[in-house]
């Protein structure tokens, strides 16, 4: 006979939680205008956490790597975007789209090479020591992140630095009752584009048929004549890097950032993994959507509860299943 | 002439010596078994040859070249295919992607599909299904396919029949008497029936020491040494 978990499964499963969070929302909100934009807000805060979170959760399945760091790339990437933005404040203000959107490009490329050399550098420094060794990962990422909160500081200093955004990306949407950050849009289009690229890499090519396979069994994919450490530096780099472009998503989105960004990503990073599953990118992302339209809805809903909404979410989860949504090994 | 030669390897896991002295030459073609109780260190010789421990003092050599020093990738590379006991299948995986990783260029050769086909017709069915959905007997054809699809000149297998219903150890051993005509089978195995069926050769391990070792045929018929070795009375 069939139960009610497979009925669910038939038409989609865990994937519909998103959904069903946002009609529970709808019903308790009543207004229709305050739940749209809540819901494009949460979308777009998902999308730009599931990028930071993407690449942890790889470097979690595949190499088995603690990487209490890994915000630290958050960070970067937000204050390298936000010197190159700032640098180029005259294409930014121009009337010219081509200019606007050639200053956010430079600043998100920026962002994302600064994220592939300092991914290669911590991989090789700072992880390849300490590999099958978490109480160790976890002492020197945690260090690692330290340390880079510090050179932060030093760079770019303690006071907040403003993040200016592009001309064209200002504004609202206006449909009928509901406004929309554009913004919020692009973050929510961006995110997509990168779910897809990772989709494509990781289901229709060989270098993701072997991430996968060394997710699930990394000794196995030794055995079959592949060098995974080899490929332990390229995911590195590649979850570095899209760490860096989703803080630099973020700083546009926050438009004021400090060096305490790494340290207060942390957290929301390592629930949407940890809720997602370890090493699926279809778990990270129905991770980060859950977090950030659980966080909009509850700030707007019962405002003393906001900062535990993501704790209690995980909670939630993990007690109807400690393996999180969509693991990628079952 | 062997094509493993296996001279003094000693491996210890943490603070635990395994394997205190195994020496034994693996010849060309058939099946060579290793047998003995449990913990002997069957599996963690195989898991030796293939640097899934690193053994210390001893060497490795593969026809003839000394691949000791070689990452396990280098290894497999070579031409020896390990097929590990907990079968090693990417249960995400499909049965296809599953084997498509054990090729060298992302390509299959026609006719060793066919041939792997013929061995084991269930793959060919499940080829598109996800192999965590394979029963226990398809994972090990899928595991022992996987180091076939490939040429291969020694494949090591790890108790392949454990918890396997009669008929497909019958299958089993229909395959591996073919496989072992184009390659060579160093077999871990504890069901002495089975590999009295099918071994050319064999050695057994006890405590981490190779004790004995010679022709199939004469150790099958030798009951006092298998009673005295194996513990077996049939």
């Amino acid at each position: 006979m069939e139960t009610i978990t497979d009925k669910l499964g038939r038409i989609g499963g865990v994937n519909l939680l998103p959904v069903a969070v946002a009609v529970a929302a709808f019903v308790l909100i009543g207004a229709p205008s305050s739940w749209a934009t809540l819901t494009v807000a949460g979308l777009a805060m998902g999308m730009m956490v599931f990028l930071m979170a993407s690449g942890l959760s790889l470097i979690f399945g595949l190499m088995d790597v603690l990487n209490f760091g890994h915000s630290a790339f958050v960070s970067f990437g937000a204050f390298v975007a936000a010197s190159v933005l700032a640098a180029l404040s005259g294409w930014l203000g121009a009337d010219s789209v081509f200019l606007n959107a050639l200053a956010l490009s430079l600043a998100i490329l920026a962002a994302m090479s600064f994220g592939l050399a300092a991914g290669w550098f911590f991989e090789r420094v700072i992880i390849r020591p300490v590999y099958h060794d978490h109480l160790r990962q976890i002492l020197i990422t945690m260090g690692a992140l330290i340390v880079s909160e510090q050179i932060i500081l030093a760079v770019w200093g303690g006071t907040p630095i403003t993040v200016p955004r592009p001309q064209f990306l200002e504004g609202a949407l206006i449909l009928g009752d509901v406004s929309i950050e554009i913004y919020r849009i692009f973050a929510v289009l961006l995110g997509l584009v990168a779910f897809a690229g990772l989709y494509v890499v990781l289901n229709r090519t060989r270098i993701g048929l072997l991430v996968r396979a060394g997710v699930e069994n990394r000794e196995m994919v030794e055995a079959l004549g592949y060098r995974i450490d080899r490929l332990f530096i390229g995911v590195f780099m590649a979850g570095s890097a899209l760490a860096a472009v989703g803080g630099a998503m973020w700083a546009g989105y926050e438009t004021l950032i400090t060096p305490a960004l790494g340290g207060e990503m942390m957290i929301v990073v390592f629930i949407v993994v940890i809720i997602g599953g370890l090493g699926s990118i279809e778990g990270t992302l129905l991770g980060a959507l859950l977090v950030g339209l659980t966080a909009n809805y509850v700030g707007f809903l019962a405002p003393k509860l906001a900062l535990a909404s993501n704790m209690i979410l995980m909670m939630i989860i993990l007690i109807w299943r400690p393996n999180g949504l969509r693991p990628a090994v079952k | 002439m062997s094509v493993l030669t296996v001279t003094a390897m000693k491996t210890d896991i943490g603070k635990y010596a395994v394997l205190h002295d195994i020496t034994f030459e693996v010849p060309e073609g058939g099946v060579f078994v290793l047998l003995g109780r449990n913990g002997a260190g069957k599996t963690t010789t195989l898991r030796s040859i293939m640097k899934l421990w690193q053994p210390t003092p001893g060497s490795v050599r593969f026809q003839g070249e000394d691949i000791t020093g070689l990452h396990t990738a280098d290894i497999a590379r070579r031409g020896i295919a390990y097929v590990p006991e907990n079968m090693g299948i990417f249960g995400r995986l499909t049965v296809e992607e599953n084997l498509v990783l054990a090729t060298a260029k992302g390509k299959f050769d026609p006719a060793r599909l066919k041939n792997i086909y013929a061995l084991f017709p269930a793959l060919e069915k499940f080829w598109t299904k996800q192999a965590w959905s394979l029963s226990g007997g398809q994972k090990q054809m899928l595991a022992v396919a996987r180091a076939i699809i490939e040429p291969r000149a020694l494949i090591l297998i790890d108790e392949p029949t454990k918890g396997l219903a009669p008929s497909i150890v019958a299958a089993m051993a229909d395959a591996f008497r073919e496989i072992s005509q184009s390659a060579t089978i160093l077999l871990v195995e504890q069901n002495f029936h089975f590999a009295r069926s099918i071994g050319s050769n064999m050695a057994v391990i006890e405590d981490g020491r190779v004790v004995h070792s010679g022709a199939m045929a004469d150790f099958a018929a030798d009951k006092a040494l298998q009673n005295k070795l194996l513990s077996l009375s049939a």
